[in-house]
């Protein structure tokens, strides 16, 4: 009965894998939810910033933000990269770096030479293998990221810009589109992408405290740092929701595994069982 | 029936108040302004303060912002609130930090120490500031 001892164990031990995914996939299923409010609850802030922005460049349009400006010639590109801190969600991270590595290919044949801003270890990890130059980095956000872990790194890339180091920033990061679909996407960040300079329909202007460059200044930043949280929390909701069908699957394929051996398993019984009959019944002859 | 104005204090991290008020207080970039329903357009930087909404009923709510921009239009107002607190040389030192954290990662350097104390600091900073809040709340 050797053969089926073994067999009985490893179908104990697969069982305990199948609890442990089973277990994940329902704290990813809590967590996702959580991180979806969490992902409703960022737009008002920016969308709100924007409908201020986009007012202040209609009203002050002499003054152009470098955020603003007209686009310049490619030779330097950053990209933030949006990644998760733990693994086992499937290829949510993989996705984001193929896709990523496509981009830097074509920029690379068309002489421009990118620069990484890394969030989320998986991200650092990537660059520490693919090579390239990581001007900044931050990790362990935890399920509830915060702006504030965020200023740094985003600073980083925008004083490279401003100092013309880099002439674009992009955010490469996942988009939720549902439970079960996640897209890697890169979206420009800077120069921010204006919508059509249309006429005001009515005059008005606001009373600036100090003046409308210091506002806008400061509106600016706050508007990229809330659209790199964004994505960040977004990517988190991805996560989740990556990780809970990454562990529904492997709680399937355990259960058939579970099956498989189950009938394997009988049929050894079985076999050995008949053997020591024969067994007995010809020794039995024998006699 | 008193005139109202709207009020919306928004952070990155989420929706912290909605609601009518008669009258609101903010701590403007150039001192605190009190805006009364109608008030013509208007926007500024609020330095670290609380934010004051007087209600119909004529009760005071308080929320402590570390910053943001306050903006008014005659029949809204909206605080854009900062979670972090900010200032050019503590952003300084966020982006320095980053770039450190960067350079170390890539290395070969952990300083996961470094970063469990910061960490700490952090916390710490945050429930200094919980209590400010509460001891302003207490005396308003």
């Amino acid at each position: 009965m050797a053969g089926a001892k073994e067999i009985r164990t490893k179908i104990a031990s697969i069982k305990s894998t199948q609890k442990i995914t089973g277990a994940m996939q329902m704290v990813a299923a809590s967590k996702m939810r959580k991180a979806q409010d969490r992902m409703a609850a960022s737009k008002p802030y920016s969308e709100k910033m924007l409908q201020v922005i986009s007012h202040l460049a209609r009203a002050t349009p002499e003054y152009r933000h470098s955020f603003m400006a007209v686009e310049r010639p490619h030779k330097r590109v950053g990209y933030i990269v949006v990644s998760s801190d733990r693994g086992l969600c499937g290829g949510l991270n993989s996705n984001l770096f193929r896709r990523l590595v496509i981009d830097i290919k074509e920029k690379r044949a068309a002489g421009t030479e990118p620069a990484f801003c890394t969030i989320g270890s998986k991200a650092l990890g990537f660059f520490k293998r693919f090579g390239g130059d990581v001007k900044a980095q931050v990790t362990n956000l935890g399920d509830k990221p915060h702006i504030e872990d965020l200023i740094g790194p985003v600073k980083v890339m925008l004083d490279a810009f401003e100092a013309k180091e880099l002439d674009a920033i992009y955010v490469a990061s996942n988009e939720f589109v549902n439970t079960m679909t996640q897209r890697p996407m890169i979206r420009q960040l800077v120069p921010i992408i204006g919508e059509e300079q249309s006429a005001m329909p009515y005059h008005w202007d606001y009373i600036y405290e100090p003046d409308a460059h210091t506002v806008l200044d400061a509106l600016l930043t706050r508007y990229i740092e809330s659209l790199v949280y964004q994505a960040v929390v977004e990517n988190g909701a991805c996560e989740q929701a990556s990780r809970m069908v990454a562990m529904k699957s492997a709680s399937d394929n355990a259960g058939d595994l579970i099956g498989e051996l189950q009938l394997v398993y009988n049929k050894a019984r079985q076999a050995a069982i008949t053997q020591e009959i024969s067994e007995i019944v010809s020794g039995a002859a024998a006699v | 029936m008193a005139m109202t104005i709207h009020v919306d204090i928004v952070s990155a991290e989420g929706a912290i108040h909605s609601g009518q008020a008669t009258m609101v207080y903010a701590t403007a970039e150039l001192g605190e302004v009190g805006i009364a329903p109608r008030h013509t357009a208007f926007i500024s930087r609020l330095k670290p303060g609380d934010v004051r909404v007087q209600n119909e009923q004529g009760e005071q709510e308080h929320f402590y912002v570390s910053g943001g921009m306050l903006e008014v239009q005659p029949h809204v107002v909206t605080v854009l609130a900062d979670t972090a607190i900010r200032a050019r040389d503590l952003d300084e030192a966020a982006a320095l930090d980053a770039k450190r954290r960067a350079e170390e990662a890539l290395a070969g350097h952990t300083a996961q120490f470094e970063y469990a104390k910061a960490q700490a600091e952090l916390a710490e900073a945050i429930a200094q500031l919980r209590a400010i809040e509460k001891l302003r709340k207490m005396k308003g």
